[in-house]
Order: structure tokens, then C-alpha cells, then sequence
């Protein structure tokens, strides 16, 4: 009912953002280890009588093989619809009735359960009594798997018939091609409707493993406190001597690839990028900050500058790098009438050659770092960010310090690191294009 | 110009907003969507500030800006680091007087609202849905038209349409600010004096009620679009919160609308997913905190093999049987139990506080009445629920509009564009 208005791509900008941190220890995260080897990330604060926690594994849709694809997304959205003797409908009962939200967490290369319940005894003792069955014993009802099945595919024709999903999926299967992240997250209709309750017995039994749980909490909690909701929650979970398992290393394209998809939509979808960093790359922030410039600083970005300041092509353009296990995604991203669509593409690859030949202006750089650094305190302003931030810090496995050095590296990045960077992982020429309803007609 | 300022020590952060009593409601024929609009071009440029540099400025102290425009409100926004706050009070007194609206950036501003357009709605079946049942639900009042606007008259638009809807409603007298955050309310006050202080007053135009005639009778519609699944949406015309102190008939809406659809517990989700199988998903909500007539709407995808009609009888099922039967008393409980929650929840953002202080203050409440009201919800008895499921529900009120998908395929393929190259 919202005209929620001028932007609308800073989500999928947040993505990449989410990596980033703070300059004075203000944020201390403790850290241990559960009896069982699961990793804990916790930072306590008695603000609001509320705690965040979550459980995560490296059990995203990576993890799914091409003939099982969607057993990983499905595994995560039933534990929570039958598990430890009680039906589904008993467990959303429980945790309404104590005012707790409970969702699964699923993405590339994590999945797990997310819970935010209020602190006090009762409210929190009957939240976490269904949160540690739902984790530890889930048990994939079959009538329940087989009417998820059935609402699944059905979201996934429709889903189809959405340009922006035919070009994300078209894009991720030429930028990766056999690589696990060019898989559909959800997995396709037909093998959505071969899974069975083995398959998610399975998965489930060889990727939600104790030692590898990292737990994060964040609020109305001593550490004391702490210390045992993490015990409790991973102390049943499946263990195993198995290494975790290894994804493979995401290949650098060879060529350009450009697709272009039939759709009645008045709007083309345009997709482009390539495979671009891992979690971890020591060329992060000069990508980071470069790309503030190039796409991802809202409205003062080149990409918004040129496309929609001085020519009305597009609501809203933007590019980020979203840095995963392996190598992520770098992408572009926009919507034109149909009509347009060649010479917003045409400004966009200019706009792109231009950033990567020459870099950011001095004073554009300074300007990015004046934002980034001037904005820290808004990355952390509040339990929901801090949580997410403890999250990704356990799961990648990055410095405690992380959120400490953020705005010192930011500070350091020059014109030449990013430069340098950019030629390092993006070739203009080596790059997937997709668009989705272009018009034969346009002129 | 009212100011309202709520401490929040949590982190050294500011929300400042500034909140127009005026929305799409405030337009006429042939210019809807001017509303939102003239927010688009709240960027683009003042005397002293060119197109372009609010955004920068507010970029370079390390800050986001955005705004939004509603039926009955525009609200701008920054979010700061504390000590940034004097700049955005001077940017947004400076625009609230000052904004020079060329036509150069008319031209290219209207065409990305366009695109908007296109993108929020035109493409998106289950938005047009949501756009005709409006149009048709209601005849006289103007929440019958979109906040975005017809694209005739976004077509059709020029600047002076925005300025003069700038020079009837933008001023300190039909304005709020609301700031949030780790401040000193008094220090608010000075600067918001020192900065909007200068800005005079104006006489606003009167507003006409525009109250909508009684339906009399059932409306159906149906909207093709492209799509693979079909959708029904419903909606029924019922009372608006007016009076938080004495009205009680708003409250059950609300809770009756939670009872149907406030969790994964909740009726519809429970009978008409799990159960019956009847639809893939479901939704109802009441909207009833508005300037504007009130609404309920009920929704649902049906399962494959499930018709819309189908779908349309399993919804009118669960409000008959509530009609008829009632609520118990745990279902209340459970969703008393949210609300609670839900108050402490909403304490860890502080742009929702000041978002939620600014929608009560922009539609004629108070932001007084928000704890009132959560206690009057929290004070709703079964009965009360079942009383206003008996009387609203009435076919004579209700509105239905089904999607009709059509394949998608076969329609304007696409080639490439002259001037580039298959590679593949």
C-alpha cells in the first residue's frame, strides 16, 4: 500500500554491506567453543528484555547435488513443521503463545534456525524448548513433505513466469555453470518433486552437524547464560568424524556470454557480472569501497548517476559483490521499459569499462570513505544488525577484530588499490548479460 | 510545526523524519500521483542546494536518506550518526521552503517514476489485482486511485502540477518532525526552532470528507495478466478507528484479522493450507488506521487443481464459522502474547518508533495513542470478536476481484536489440 519510494536496490546492496564494521572496540564478542565443537559468537546487552540467537551450518543450497537440487531449502523449511513428538501446528501454537518468532535461515552457503523471544524465564524456557527439538529433532513428516512439495512448485512456475527470476536464473547457470552455486536455491520442479523423506533424512543427518554449528546470540543474556543455551541447542545435534565437506573453486569465465530471454513484461530485467570474490579476499575492501563508488553508494553512485540522474532510464541500478564460501557474485542490476533497454545497457557497460580503466576520482574515493566510515554507527545501532554481524563473522570464520579494523582498512584503501583491484576481478570483457524482455521493435 | 522527540541511548544514531499531512488522497482527476511525484523532486534541488547535493551531503556525513509517499502522508527521512542531525534539519527546512522544481529535472524525474511504475505494478499481476479492486471497491472516495498513479496522467504531468501541490501543502502548519535516537529533546527543540522557526505558516485548503456512498450489492472483477498461478483477493468495507478512546468495533477488526492470519498458528494458515489443502498461501489484514474508510481484506493462491472459487468459499467459510461460532479464548491469548512481544521487538529499531510516532501523528491521532490502543487491543473480548464478524461480513459490502492468468509465452518475443550481438 506503501509507494515505498526513490530506491529500492539498497537490499540486494546490503548483501555486500554486511561485511562491514566498526573502529573502536565498542562491540565485544565473546567467543568459545559448545563440549560438542560447535563455534559461539555472543555479545551481551541489557537494553530490552529480549535475546536473538541462531544456529547455522554450511548446509545452503551449495550443499545440494544437481540430482537432489532443493533438498538442502527443504530440509530447513520442515524442521520446524513437525519435530520431538509434537505436530506443526502445536509448535507455531507454542511459540505464539509466548510471543517468540522462529524462522528458518537459508541462504547459498548457510542454513539454519533464527529465534527472537522475549528474555524473561517463562517466555524464554518454552521458546528454546521448541527451538532445541525443532533442531535437534526434526522429523520431516511425509504428508507434510508431500503438500510442501506441491506448494513449492507450484511458487516455482509462478516464480517462472517473473522476468527478474528468469534473469537471476539464467544468470547464475551461465556465470557458474556447473559450479553448485549455479544451482536454483529451491531446486527445480522436477527435482523438487522427487525428493523424499530419506533424501531429507539424509542431508539433514550429513550437514546439520554439531562441530559444525556456529551459534550466534546477541542480548538479554549473561554469558553464563548464554553459555548453556548453547550447550543445550547443540548438545543433540548429528556428529560425525567427516571432514565438512569442500565446495569446489568457482572458475573465472573464459569469454562474454550475452542471452537475450522473450517476456511480455513492459520492463527489461538486465543482469550483469561474473563469479567475484570469496569471503575473506584480501582485495575486499578496495572492492568494497570501488564499488561504493561505481554502484553501490544509493544516490550518489555512478551507476545512478548516469542511468537514472541524467537520463530517466531506470528506477533503480546498483552493483554489489556478494562474497560467499567461494567466489560470489559481482553483479549489476536494473529495469528499463523494454523500448530502452539498448542504450541503458549501452550507458551501463560504458559507465563499468570507464570505473575499471581508470578507477574512482580522488575525491569521489574520499567521499566514499567519508560515508562508509562516517555511517558505522548505523551498521550496529540495534540487536537485529549486531546478530547478523556475529553471524557472518562466526561462520566465515573472520577476525574477532573484524568489526574493529573495518574503518582503518576502509581508511587506508587508495585509487590505485582499487584500480588494481577492479583489473584484478573484473574483465568488461568476460562478463554474463542478461535480458529478460527486450524488444524487438526498439530503436 | 509540531516536534516530537523520543530518547533512545542505545547507540549513538539519530532518525530525523519530516512528515506532510498530505497524500495521494489530496489529488484530483488527471493528476494522480502528483503526491509522489513532487517527493521525487524533493531531491532535486533548492536556491542554495542544487539537484543532486541533498543526497551527497547527507552521503558525506555518513548517512541514508529516502522517503515515501501514502495515501494520507509523504514522510522524508535521514538516519545519522548523532552528531549529524543540525544537517539534516537545515536540509529539510531548506526544502520545505525553497524547492525550485525546473522543469529539466521534471523531465527526466517523471520518466523514472515511470519506471516505477511499471516496476511496482504493471508487471506484477497480483499488484494490478490490488489497483482495480480499489478502483472498483470504492467510487467516491479517493483511496479508489493508486499512490503511484494512473500512467495516463504520469504521462501527462508537468512541473507546474508538482509545484503547485508543493505551494498548497508544504508548510510548517501541515508538517511533523520526529526525531528518534540518543539526543536531548530539549537541544531538538533549538535546533528545529533555529531551523524551521523562519518558515511561515500558510492556509490550508479545506478538505471535502468524500465519504463513500453504501455498496449495495456484490462486486466481482477479474484481471488477466500473465501469471501461472490464479489469486483472489476480497475485500469488505468496515469502520475505520476514529475515537481510540471509545471506540471498541476497530479493535476487534484487528484482532479478528489476527485470529485469521496473525501467525503460523492462525486460522487460515492452519484450515486452508495445512488442512484442507485448499491454498498454497493466504492472507488477511484489517486497514482501519487511516484518514480514509476502512477495509478488511482476505487473499489466497489456490493449490494446484484448486480453483479461485474454491479458494474464495474456504476464505468465507473461516469468517462464517467465526460468525457463527465465535473465537476461544486462547486464540486471543496467544495473540494478546504478540502484541506484547511485538512492543518490545519493535524497540530494537529506531526508525520503526519514529515511524510508527509520525503515521499516528500524520493521519489526526495522537502518538499518545499508541500505548492506548495496544491496551484497548489487549482488552478485546471473544465476543466482541464474534459480534463485528457477524456484522461487517455481509455479501452486499464485498468486493472480489480474481486473477486470470494468462500464459506468458507467445507475447512481444524478444530479439536482440539492434546494435548488439548474440554471442551465444
Amino acid at each position: 500500500m506503501m509507494c515505498n519510494s526513490r530506491f529500492s536496490s539498497w537490499i540486494a546492496a546490503a548483501v555486500f554491506l554486511l561485511a562491514a564494521a566498526q573502529a573502536h572496540a565498542i562491540l565485544p564478542i565473546q567467543h568459545w567453543q559448545t563440549a560438542s565443537g560447535a563455534r559461539v559468537y555472543f555479545v551481551e546487552n541489557r537494553d530490552l528484555p529480549m535475546f536473538d540467537l541462531s544456529v547455522e551450518f554450511p548446509a545452503g543450497a551449495a550443499y545440494d547435488t544437481r540430482d537432489k537440487s532443493g533438498a538442502a531449502s527443504m530440509t530447513s523449511q520442515l524442521l520446524r513443521l513437525g519435530a520431538g513428538g509434537l505436530g506443526e501446528n502445536e509448535i507455531a501454537r507454542q511459540l505464539s503463545d509466548v510471543g517468540a518468532q522462529l524462522a528458518p535461515r537459508f541462504d547459498t552457503d548457510r542454513a539454519g534456525l533464527a529465534l527472537r523471544t522475549l528474555s524473561s524465564a517463562p517466555e524464554r524456557r518454552q521458546a528454546l524448548d521448541i527451538f532445541n527439538r525443532i533442531l535437534q529433532h526434526p522429523e520431516f513428516p511425509e504428508a507434510v513433505l508431500e503438500r510442501e512439495k506441491v506448494r513449492l512448485i507450484g511458487a516455482l512456475k509462478e516464480a517462472d513466469t517473473k522476468p527478474e527470476t528468469i534473469a537471476a536464473l539464467t544468470f547464475f547457470r551461465l556465470a557458474y555453470g556447473d559450479h553448485p552455486y549455479g544451482l536454483r536455491s529451491s531446486g527445480e520442479v522436477g527435482t523438487v518433486s522427487a525428493l523424499t523423506r530419506q533424501d531429507l533424512v539424509d542431508f539433514y543427518r550429513q550437514h546439520y552437524i554439531a562441530r559444525r554449528a556456529v551459534v550466534a546470540i546477541v542480548g538479554d543474556l549473561s554469558r553464563d547464560e548464554a553459555a548453556a543455551i548453547a550447550e543445550e541447542a547443540t548438545a543433540g545435534l548429528p556428529q560425525t568424524e567427516a571432514a565438512e565437506p569442500s565446495l569446489p573453486e568457482a572458475a573465472t569465465l573464459t569469454a562474454g556470454t550475452t542471452r537475450f530471454i522473450a517476456n511480455p513484461a513492459s520492463q527489461s530485467h538486465i543482469l550483469i557480472g561474473a563469479p567475484g570474490i570469496r569471503r575473506g579476499d584480501p582485495d575486499y575492501f578496495p572492492l568494497f569501497v570501488g564499488n561504493y563508488v561505481l554502484g553501490g553508494g544509493g544516490f550518489v553512485s555512478r551507476l545512478v548517476e548516469e542511468v537514472r540522474q541524467k537520463r530517466g532510464l531506470a528506477y533503480s541500478v546498483y552493483s554489489y559483490f556478494s562474497p560467499l564460501q567461494r567466489r560470489g557474485p559481482f553483479l549489476i542490476g536494473m529495469q528499463t521499459k523494454r523500448e530502452q533497454a539498448p542504450e541503458a545497457l549501452a550507458v551501463v557497460q560504458k559507465t563499468l569499462r570507464e570505473f575499471v580503466a581508470n578507477g574512482p576520482t580522488a575525491q569521489e574515493l574520499e567521499a566514499a570513505k567519508q560515508n562508509i566510515t562516517g555511517g558505522f554507527p548505523l551498521r550496529i545501532d540495534s540487536n537485529r544488525k549486531i546478530h547478523e554481524y556475529l553471524s557472518v563473522i562466526g561462520f566465515y570464520r573472520l577476525p574477532l577484530s573484524y568489526l574493529d579494523d573495518f574503518v582503518g582498512k576502509v581508511e587506508r584503501v587508495t585509487v590505485a588499490d582499487v584500480k588494481s583491484a577492479f583489473a584484478r576481478h573484473i574483465d568488461p570483457d568476460k562478463l554474463v548479460t542478461v535480458v529478460v524482455a527486450a524488444d524487438k521493435d526498439a530503436k | 510545526m509540531r516536534v516530537i522527540v523520543k530518547p533512545d541511548h542505545r547507540a549513538p544514531v539519530v532518525v530525523s523524519m519530516v512528515w506532510y499531512k498530505v497524500g495521494s488522497v489530496d489529488e484530483f482527476n488527471g493528476t494522480t500521483g502528483v503526491a509522489h511525484v513532487l517527493e521525487h523532486m524533493m531531491f532535486k534541488g533548492t536556491r542554495s542546494v542544487p539537484a543532486g547535493e541533498f543526497s551527497k551531503l547527507i552521503a558525506a556525513a555518513g548517512g541514508r536518506e529516502n522517503a515515501f509517499t501514502t495515501r494520507d502522508y509523504t514522510s522524508y527521512f535521514e538516519t545519522l550518526q548523532k552528531k549529524r542531525l543540525p544537517l539534516a534539519l537545515r536540509l529539510e527546512a531548506d526544502r520545505m521552503a525553497n524547492l525550485v522544481l525546473s522543469q529539466d529535472e521534471f523531465a527526466k524525474e517523471i520518466r523514472v517514476v515511470m519506471e516505477e511504475r511499471r516496476w511496482r505494478t504493471d508487471d506484477r499481476p497480483r499488484a494490478l489485482v490490488y489497483e482495480q479492486l480499489l478502483a472498483t471497491a470504492l467510487e467516491a472516495h479517493p483511496y479508489r486511485r493508486p499512490i503511484i498513479g494512473w500512467m495516463n496522467d504520469l504521462e501527462n504531468m508537468r512541473v507546474e502540477d508538482a509545484r503547485e501541490f508543493y505551494h498548497r501543502w508544504y508548510a510548517p502548519n501541515n508538517a511533523i518532525l520526529v526525531v528518534v535516537g540518543d539526543v536531548i529533546p530539549q537541544e531538538v527543540f533549538d535546533l528545529a526552532e533555529q531551523q524551521f522557526g523562519g518558515i511561515k505558516p500558510q492556509a490550508l485548503p479545506q478538505r471535502k470528507p468524500q465519504q463513500e456512498s453504501p455498496q449495495l450489492g456484490i462486486k466481482r472483477l477479474t484481471v488477466k495478466a500473465p501469471a501461472e498461478q490464479p489469486y483472489v483477493l476480497m475485500a469488505y468495507h468496515v469502520p475505520a478507528l476514529r475515537d481510540p478512546h471509545n471506540d471498541w468495533e476497530p479493535y476487534a477488526l484487528d484482532m479478528l484479522a489476527s485470529v485469521l492470519d496473525g501467525d503460523e498458528a492462525s486460522r487460515l494458515n492452519r484450515n486452508l493450507v495445512r488442512v484442507e489443502q485448499l491454498a498454497s498461501s493466504v492472507d488477511a489484514s484489517y486497514d482501519g488506521v487511516a484518514r480514509g474508510p476502512g477495509m478488511f481484506y482476505m487473499s489466497a493462491v489456490p493449490t494446484a487443481g484448486k480453483t479461485p472459487q474454491e479458494a474464495e468459499q474456504g476464505l468465507r467459510r473461516e469468517l462464517q464459522k467465526i460468525a457463527a461460532e465465535g473465537v476461544t479464548a486462547d486464540e486471543l491469548k496467544r495473540i494478546k502474547a504478540q502484541v506484547i512481544a511485538g512492543q518490545v521487538y519493535e524497540r530494537d529499531s529506531m526508525f520503526a518508533q519514529a515511524r510508527q510516532i509520525g503515521e499516528m501523528e500524520s493521519i489526526g491521532l495522537s502518538y499518545r495513542d499508541i500505548d492506548l490502543m495496544l491496551e484497548k487491543l489487549k482488552q478485546v473480548t471473544p465476543e466482541q470478536v464474534q459480534a463485528v464478524a457477524k456484522k461487517y461480513f455481509s455479501d452486499d459490502t464485498l468486493t472480489v476481484a480474481y486473477l486470470d492468468p494468462q500464459p506468458v509465452t507467445g507475447k512481444r518475443p524478444a530479439a536482440p536489440p539492434p546494435g548488439l550481438h548474440d554471442v551465444q
